[in-house]
């Protein structure tokens, strides 16, 4: 520490300096990857499977609980990952300030509305008539 | 700006590419093409929830020249993502960051991202005829 004087305790104690924040966004991509590892792979299986399939398979496939789960949590973790990778792009490449922070914004709420829609299709397929 | 000749760097006509820097930012373009692709994910998801005559839509571009090319890219990238990303957690464990490690799981990287695509495709390729 070489200028102790001049923070406070709870300061050092968070430890995150003038970013305000700490290494939340590494780790949230690090988990997001891990768990994309099994489910990126399953979903590849799925489609391999599925390849030529009509509606009907498919509805029946996704109407049981597994394949809807893991296509739930597959839409998460991927909107998640995502929407963590294209900041850290946008931040890298856009230098003014305005279009930044609206690119990011528009960026994050893209991400929702898709995770929204693939959620909501999932759920609508898995419990609907 | 023109008084000093000297070259640029990186001067991009004379510039000798390296595995390591090429494979970092395939990682990045191959992350920004697959959050595109999520795009199509949802579509035939929605499509599926919509009824027969979206979903028939959605299996009638997928199975297209650009869909297929399309679907291809998309798997490619995936692949390469999944690998490159378990490289990424690897060196993150603190391990492998030595420049030999750091070609050997370079070519490894590309090794699998081949294989897996030849394996994924011929298998799709395999169901959908039968």
């Amino acid at each position: 520490m070489i200028t102790p004087r001049l923070r406070s305790p709870l300061s050092r104690a968070m430890g995150l300096g003038s970013a305000k924040e700490g290494v939340e966004h590494w780790w949230a991509q690090r988990v997001t990857a891990l768990a994309l590892v099994p489910l990126a792979l399953w979903f590849v299986i799925v489609v391999v499977e599925l390849a030529g399939a009509d509606r009907a398979a498919f509805v029946d496939w996704v109407r049981q609980p597994l394949p809807a789960i893991f296509l739930v949590l597959l839409l998460v973790a991927t909107f998640y990952h995502a929407a963590l990778g294209l900041q850290v792009v946008i931040e890298d490449y856009v230098e003014a300030e305005a279009l930044r922070f609206g690119l990011l914004v528009a960026m994050r709420l893209a991400a929702i509305v898709f995770a929204a829609r693939g959620i909501f299709a999932v759920l609508k397929l898995s419990l609907g008539a | 700006m023109t008084s000093n000749p000297r070259p640029l760097s990186p001067h991009l006509q004379i510039y000798r590419w390296q595995l390591t820097s090429v494979l970092s930012i395939l990682h990045r373009a191959s992350g920004v093409a697959l959050a595109l692709g999520t795009i199509l994910l949802v579509w035939w998801l929605g499509a599926a929830s919509d009824g027969p005559e979206a979903y028939a839509r959605v299996q009638t571009f997928v199975g297209s020249w650009v869909g297929l090319i399309l679907l291809f890219g998309w798997s490619v990238a995936l692949f390469y993502h999944l690998c490159n990303g378990l490289r990424h957690l690897w060196w993150d464990t603190g391990y492998g960051l030595d420049l030999k490690s750091v070609y050997a799981g370079g070519w490894a990287v590309v090794a699998g991202t081949a294989a897996l695509t030849l394996i994924a495709w011929i298998a799709g390729v395999a169901h959908w005829r039968g």
